[in-house]
């Protein structure tokens, strides 16, 4: 993957060279920007996808935030400092003195407390998607007002990381006190913009909060995040000006044009992604129950090859096992590459491949892939399959369905081969892996399998406080998941940010759920 | 007249009965409900008994039955319920898009009546001729070229040419009349063509029908100048017709801009429609159908009603 | 909507059928060229296409047209012309099968309400007023999420039916009023006098005399049909990728490409509205040719 890792490189310099020239910050300014989706919700707890945190990030603050030029390292947000006890159970931060909600009161420990209870044990009719990431926590605890302690059970790698989570908007424990679910129905929050108006289907609009915790931000005056229903229309805004950024991704397709269009009054920003494109065969159904078949199947996709074409067309780049490449877990490439599925020889493997289906007794097989209509890049991720797929002698029906229905054949196992996708905000085994392990424990893996041996992997490793030894498990659960092959990593995506010139301060990340507090952005104008 | 109006008022009830039947259970058997879609966003571990907890709390557990009786409950004493994606009153959702469609829907109608009657009627004046040939191209055409394609046509010759795009959020019309003109005269002229296209095909083959007719020979027996006898006699009698199609037309556009208003990022009720399908928001599919269905039966009324008193040969029945 | 009146075809008998048409309506003739040419092209599109339409080649992505590929290739590096042309098989197949469809299906439920009348005709009515009333959107969603897909020969019958089902209550309309105008001749009550069967009457004596308005509505309708499935492809309802279909081609991202690949936008839309203006401007020929007093 050397391709990868040089533009990555220079990615990394360009990124580099625009923030070597440092300048004052000006103020003031309203930044309009692009979301591409809508919130479901305006409760960050409940919220499950980026238009969430997108259009809500900048109204609130999180007990720690990723340090994202330095990421994976974290730093504080309304946390002044913190120790963590030498046998990794206990986590005491101490809070700012000078964080202030929208509505003028002050906030202390208790509203971080009643955010995470909320988080961990949510009250009748609150929905928390995240409990399974603090289920280790004991006992929370306020010893002053300024003081918060959290007690684990058990020794969890994670759940440091996890304080930095952009789903933990902090809310105030008087207004949750009124009225739990209040965090859904209106914005209010210690974030450097105060809440100005949502027009459903248009946009989002902010305004600066002058009480903030950083001095001297934020420096905008305000933002408004517009929304679009379709990816055409957000370019056009984007080449003309009306906008000035789309935070998520463009495809490569749209930068070539918008980066022709606009010339060096465009800024374009590159990385790997902390998603992948999975492929999930449907364990309970024949012939998918055959570990031999769905080995073939794996092996007879070239990634490598696919990774060089599909990355000129589509938001796909790196080839990867469960953890992206480049991050603290990965697989280093030449281990990779003897994994099936992973090798550089594609005509062995696809011999290899047709022998397994023989041998397994389908040689013709045929059945239907299941995948989204989403643009990019799903539906150049299931065109790339099937044609993949047919290389073996293999013939593959596209079935494409909306959101809705998607979900509905992943829950309900009607479906032959599923094109899923893994999305996360760190790079976090505990978290990642879960798309790999039986599916009576985790949700996330629609293959329906149950493995036992994965399991225990998984959970091995999510105790092991050594990195080292964390790493050695997670090779072996890898090797493991790539043999049997129940749910299989196809390509990582690739995430593209295109921002014009004249917008500073906003920082690039392998997740673009990270650094959306707008707080340090300004406009140079 | 008054028992007329009475009798199809009456009609009514049973298509909106059936509209509404029809609506309700064709939704409940397409698969996956809006909890998962939003619970489970862009992926995630999301547990069943969330999914269950918050079903429940959307009633989508309770017999369909129950949910049908509690829906045509509120039908009936005007209250909507309230959008499964937003959690606000459906009424609201609808009202703030409403606004953009008819405007839309007005501005396309004016469009299309500007250009088609005087084509129609040139086409049908010199018919047979190289003009009304041209003419019949031009309106087939606008038939035949997707309004959507036309729309991106537009947009991207906009942006390439003149490196200037339309506003992309909606002012009002009373608030800044020049923000809102130029943000909606795109989709307007788009639509409209096709529109224009329809309505001056039917003026045509109604002036020609009406020109065979007894009074008009009549006229052209006296010697009167041929163009006058159509304006003066044809035109009247032509237009009805015509009152149809653009009637027709009309109730389409309030919910049918759906391909357009995507392409133009509309925020109107087209794409508020596509939403609410993809997202299977039943409460909010329910009543856009209803509405769209109220709007269509009452534009065709008005046209019948219009047409009746119009053409005084026309006897209520 | 439109007040038919019989339709009997009393075209002068000097010529063969197609020749008196041709020299009664040249513009139809012309069009009537077109849609064989293209109904050539998509029957035979193996062996008239350059190109296998779903070949995948990263390394011609996005050429421009030249004589390797006339119209280009798309962000896969796929032929356009060859999709294009087989296309025009996933837009004639849907097209001719939902009209086919919906019209049949229209034209039946016009002659029974007209020909049964009473409370049939009240019940029918009721219904079509019910599906006119309906949103096309939902219907054809609901039809195709309901019933997923189903592919017969690489046409998705669902999608048909999801196309021809608003055709349906606007035919019945139609043929319904064409149908009332001869029921109330002396033959067919003397055909009732009689005894004979009401399938025997239907079929021998009322079907024939709305002939021509059925397909006068039936090439019209293959116009829209095809309309309607470019735009449910282009929404992402209709027919799904790899299959080569026009508003499929035109949909997701084929507009990024305006700059360096204007011909991806270009040609299928050309496609459609050829496909489209050449079957409207048959079908009005057919009609003036049939029936001059006939309107849809």
């Amino acid at each position: 993957m050397r391709t990868t890792v040089a533009s990555a490189a220079l990615a990394a310099v360009i990124a580099c060279s625009t923030s070597a020239v440092a300048q004052t910050p000006k103020r003031g300014g309203t930044l309009n920007f692009a979301i591409s989706a809508e919130a479901p919700t305006y409760d960050c707890h409940a919220g499950n996808t980026y238009a969430v945190v997108h259009a809500v990030a900048p109204f609130y603050s999180t007990l720690l935030k990723f340090d994202l030029s330095k990421y994976p390292a974290v730093e504080g947000d309304v946390a002044e400092s913190w120790t963590i006890s030498p046998d990794q159970l206990t986590f005491t931060f101490r809070l700012r003195d000078n964080v202030f909600f929208h509505d003028g009161t002050k906030l202390t420990s208790a509203d971080v407390k009643a955010t995470y209870e909320r988080l961990r044990n949510p009250p009748a009719g609150v929905v928390s998607v995240r409990r399974a990431s603090y289920e280790d926590i004991a006992e929370i605890t306020t010893p002053d007002e300024r003081t918060i302690v959290f007690r684990l059970a058990a020794p969890n790698p994670s759940v440091f990381q996890n304080f930095a989570s952009p789903w933990d908007c902090i809310y105030s424990a008087a207004k949750l006190a009124e009225d739990p679910l209040f965090p859904s129905k209106t914005i209010m929050g210690t974030g450097p913009f105060k809440f100005v108006e949502h027009v459903r289907g248009s946009h989002f609009a902010g305004t600066r909060h002058d009480r903030y915790h950083v001095p001297g931000q934020p420096y905008l005056d305000g933002f408004r995040g517009v929304i679009f229903s379709q990816g055409a229309a957000m370019l056009n805004a984007l080449q003309g000006g009306q906008v000035l950024a789309e935070f998520r991704s463009l495809s490569p397709a749209e930068r070539d044009r918008v980066a022709g269009a606009l010339g060096p009054r465009l800024r374009v920003e590159e990385e790997s992604w902390v998603l992948k494109l999975t492929i999930a065969f449907n364990a309970e159904k024949a012939p998918f129950n055959d570990p031999r078949v769905r080995k073939a199947l794996s092996m007879a996709i070239d990634r490598w090859g696919g990774s060089q074409g599909l990355s000129r067309i589509a938001t796909l780049r790196a080839v990867g096992g469960v953890m992206r490449p480049g991050s603290p877990f990965a697989t280093p490439e030449a281990e990779l590459a003897k994994l099936p599925g992973f090798g550089r020889d594609i005509r062995a493997a696809r011999e290899e491949a047709r022998r397994l289906l023989r041998e397994a007794g389908h040689p013709n097989l045929s059945f239907v892939l299941t995948n989204r209509t989403l643009a990019q890049p799903y539906t150049p991720g299931g065109v790339f399959l099937i044609n993949e797929w047919r290389q073996i002698g293999v013939t593959v029906e596209h079935r494409q369905v909306e959101t809705a229905a998607y979900n509905a054949a992943q829950s309900s196992g009607n479906f032959d081969v599923l094109l899923d996708f893994s999305n996360e905000f760190m790079d976090e085994p505990n978290n990642g892996l879960t798309k790999y392990i039986s599916s009576d424990r985790s949700p996330n893996n629609p293959a329906r399998a149950v493995d036992r041996d994965l399991d225990r992997l998984y959970d091995l490793q999510r105790r092991e406080t050594d990195p080292a030894k964390r790493n050695a498990i997670i090779r072996e659960f890898e090797a493991l998941a790539m043999e049997r092959a129940y749910t299989v990593p196809l390509l990582w995506w690739h995430r593209i940010v295109a921002t014009h010139t004249h917008l500073r301060g906003w920082q690039m990340s392998p997740s673009h759920l990270l650094g959306q507090s707008l707080a340090a952005v300004w406009l140079d104008q | 007249m008054l028992r007329y109006l009475g009798r199809r008022l009456l009609l009514m009830i049973p298509t909106l009965v059936g509209v509404a039947i029809l609506t309700f259970f064709m939704l409940r058997v397409v698969p996956g409900d809006i909890v998962e879609v939003k619970l489970r966003g862009d992926g995630g571990n999301v547990t069943a008994d969330v999914i269950a907890a918050e079903r429940a709390r959307l009633g989508l557990d309770q017999p369909l039955i129950h949910q049908f009786g509690d829906w045509m409950l509120g039908l009936v004493t005007f209250d909507f319920g309230v959008s499964m994606w937003t959690g606000r009153p459906v009424v609201e959702e609808i009202a703030l898009r409403l606004e953009l469609s008819f405007q839309v829907a007005v501005m396309a109608t004016i469009v299309a009546v500007l250009i088609a009657i005087p084509l129609g009627t040139i086409s049908a004046l010199f018919r047979n001729t190289w003009i009304d040939y041209v003419v019949r191209i031009f309106t087939i055409a606008g038939l035949a070229v997707p309004s959507f394609w036309l729309g991106m046509l537009v947009i991207l010759g906009l942006l390439a040419w003149f490196n200037w795009l339309p506003p992309i959020t909606y002012t009002p019309i009373y608030v800044d009349p020049i923000a809102n003109l130029s943000q909606l005269i795109w989709p307007a002229l788009a639509v409209g063509y096709r529109y224009a296209a329809v309505v001056a095909r039917m003026v045509r083959s109604s002036l020609l029908e009406v020109m065979k007719e007894d009074y008009i020979r009549t006229a052209r027996a006296k010697g009167v100048f041929e163009r006058l006898v159509v304006m003066r006699h044809a035109m009247g009698n032509a237009l009805l017709p015509a009152i149809t199609v653009i009637g027709l037309e009309f109730a389409f556009l309030i919910g049918g801009l759906v391909v357009t208003e995507q392409v133009f990022n509309l925020n109107g009720i087209g794409r508020l429609f596509v939403q609410a399908v993809a997202r299977n928001d039943f409460m909010l599919i329910q009543t856009l159908v209803m509405l769209l269905a109220v709007v269509f039966i009452t534009v065709n009324l008005i046209v019948d009603l219009t047409y009746a008193a119009l053409d005084p040969r026309i006897r209520y029945k | 909507m439109a007040t038919a009146a019989p339709a009997i075809a009393s075209a002068p008998r000097r010529y063969p059928a197609l020749i008196a048409f041709a020299i009664a309506q040249p513009l139809g003739a012309v069009a009537l060229l077109v849609v064989i040419a293209m109904a050539l092209a998509a029957t035979f599109a193996e062996v008239v296409a350059p190109y296998d339409p779903l070949d995948i080649d990263f390394g011609a992505m996005l050429a421009a047209p030249s004589p390797d590929h006339w119209f280009g290739t798309d962000s896969f590096g796929r032929d356009i012309l060859s999709r294009v042309i087989y296309g025009a098989r996933t837009a004639l197949a849907i097209g001719l099968l939902s009209s086919l469809m919906g019209c049949t299906l229209g034209a039946a439920l016009g002659i029974a309400s007209a020909y049964f009348g009473g409370k049939v005709d009240m019940a029918i009515q009721r219904v079509v007023d019910i599906f006119l009333a309906f949103p096309i959107i939902v219907l054809a969603l609901v039809v195709v999420a309901i019933l997923g897909r189903l592919p017969v020969l690489g046409v998705d019958m669902n999608l048909v039916l999801a196309i021809a089902v608003p055709i349906v209550p606007k035919v019945a309309r139609v043929i319904r009023s064409s149908a009332l105008t001869i029921v109330t001749m002396p033959y067919i009550d003397a055909a009732r006098t009689a005894g004979y069967s009401h399938t025997r009457i239907i079929l021998r004596h009322i079907a024939p005399n709305v002939a021509a308005p059925y397909l006068i509505l039936f090439t019209a309708f293959i116009a829209q049909a095809i309309l309607l499935e470019a735009s449910l492809s282009f929404l992402g309802l209709g027919v799904t990728e790899p299959t080569p279909a026009w508003g499929l081609m035109l949909s997701g991202s084929a507009s990024d490409f305006y700059r360096e690949a204007p011909w991806m936008i270009l040609f299928p839309g050309l496609a459609i509205s050829l496909a489209v203006f050449a079957f409207n401007l048959f079908g009005d020929a057919l009609r003036d040719y049939l029936d001059p007093k006939f309107k849809t």
